[in-house]
């Protein structure tokens, strides 16, 4: 998600751009002192997302979203709880982040945006595959959401309280189960072979008696599970 | 007990980046003193709606250095200010010396 900062004060910019790091997917495109710099930029480039302070000299926050034809989402980022009603009565504003922002607030209102700018179709509720738009799951390593793309785990390994997600280019060790993750993994492409692993089934080199090779790692696969797992293969 | 400033705020959204606690306090060191004057010039001259604006940037900032009292008295003295009421002036300035104290010391 591309996105610009709109605030007078050079603080609260250099706060919103902190936060921004803990999320991989937005992209600080370019922050602003006053809303006519950005109206400018705006008029040359589209974004998905708008940081904007209500209270600026000259042009406020809601003089410049009535400026906007086609508007970007927007977080309203202010000092003042007195406008949170007028605030919702715009569209385009998704939410509504009270100065000094704390990190767990300003991640519930990435989500809330992103559900508005990546909205889940009606049709794809209530299935046993993810929606389209989650092709990749977030993992909180060292306070930093991480994204990880579906497609590239091959292997997940639990140890004690943690996992091993491991990818094609890389592998995370995460504070979770392997029962929470595997309920957010595509069913029909991952599986759980063994109390301690759930595999890419796409990514299975070959098979061996209670064993699966996956990349360079050999796989147990319990007596359990096996059944499964070959219903899931394209045999000849 | 007077509210004294602290870093807990920055350190937490800095968390363990030095180099942006560093960057965050060099801006604060550098924006407070201007806002402060520009605080103190509307004050002086009575232009209360202007101080009120003032008011309402210089408390982001009371509250990133974990003033909770001084966060609310700020709310107040604003809202005053808008009414014609600068009477929360002397509890407002005790805030801000303490933060200019806190600044020289970082």
């Amino acid at each position: 998600m591309n996105c610009i900062i709109i605030d007078d004060e050079e603080t609260a910019r250099a706060i919103i751009r902190q936060l921004c790091l803990h999320i991989e997917e937005l992209n600080v495109i370019e922050d602003f002192p006053n809303a006519l710099q950005a109206i400018k930029f705006l008029n040359q480039q589209e974004v998905d997302l708008i940081f904007l302070d209500i209270h600026m000299p000259d042009f406020t926050g809601f003089d410049f979203i009535q400026t906007l034809k086609n508007p970007s989402k927007i977080i309203l980022t202010t000092s003042d709880k007195n406008f949170a009603l007028e605030a919702f009565e715009y569209d385009c504003i998704v939410d509504y982040l009270v100065k000094p922002i704390t990190l767990p607030r300003f991640l519930k209102a990435i989500q809330k945006a992103q559900t508005f700018i990546n909205p889940i179709p009606t049709d794809h509720k209530n299935t046993d595959t993810p929606p389209k738009e989650e092709k990749n799951l977030y993992v909180n390593i060292d306070r930093r959401l991480i994204k990880i793309d579906f497609l590239s785990i091959y292997v997940i390994e639990a140890k004690g309280d943690y996992i091993h997600v491991k990818t094609e280019k890389k592998n995370y060790t995460v504070h979770s189960t392997l029962k929470k993750i595997e309920e957010k993994l595509p069913k029909h492409i991952f599986l759980k072979v063994h109390r301690s692993f759930i595999i890419n089934t796409q990514k299975i080199i070959d098979i061996e008696d209670n064993s699966v090779l996956i990349a360079k790692d050999v796989i147990p696969v319990s007596r359990s599970n096996r059944p499964e797992l070959m219903k899931r293969l394209n045999l000849l | 007990m007077i509210e004294q400033p602290n870093k807990n705020y920055i350190q937490q959204l800095s968390a363990g980046d030095p180099e942006f606690e560093k960057k965050i306090v060099g801006i604060i060191q550098r924006e407070f003193p201007e806002e402060k004057k520009e605080f103190l010039n509307n004050f002086n001259n009575k232009q209360f709606l202007k101080t009120a604006e003032n008011v309402h940037k210089l408390k982001h900032k009371i509250g990133m250095l974990g003033f909770e009292i001084g966060y609310q008295t700020a709310i107040d003295f604003e809202e005053g200010l808008k009414e014609n009421n600068p009477s929360l002036f002397p509890k407002f300035i005790v805030i801000l010396d303490s933060i200019e104290t806190f600044l020289d010391t970082l």
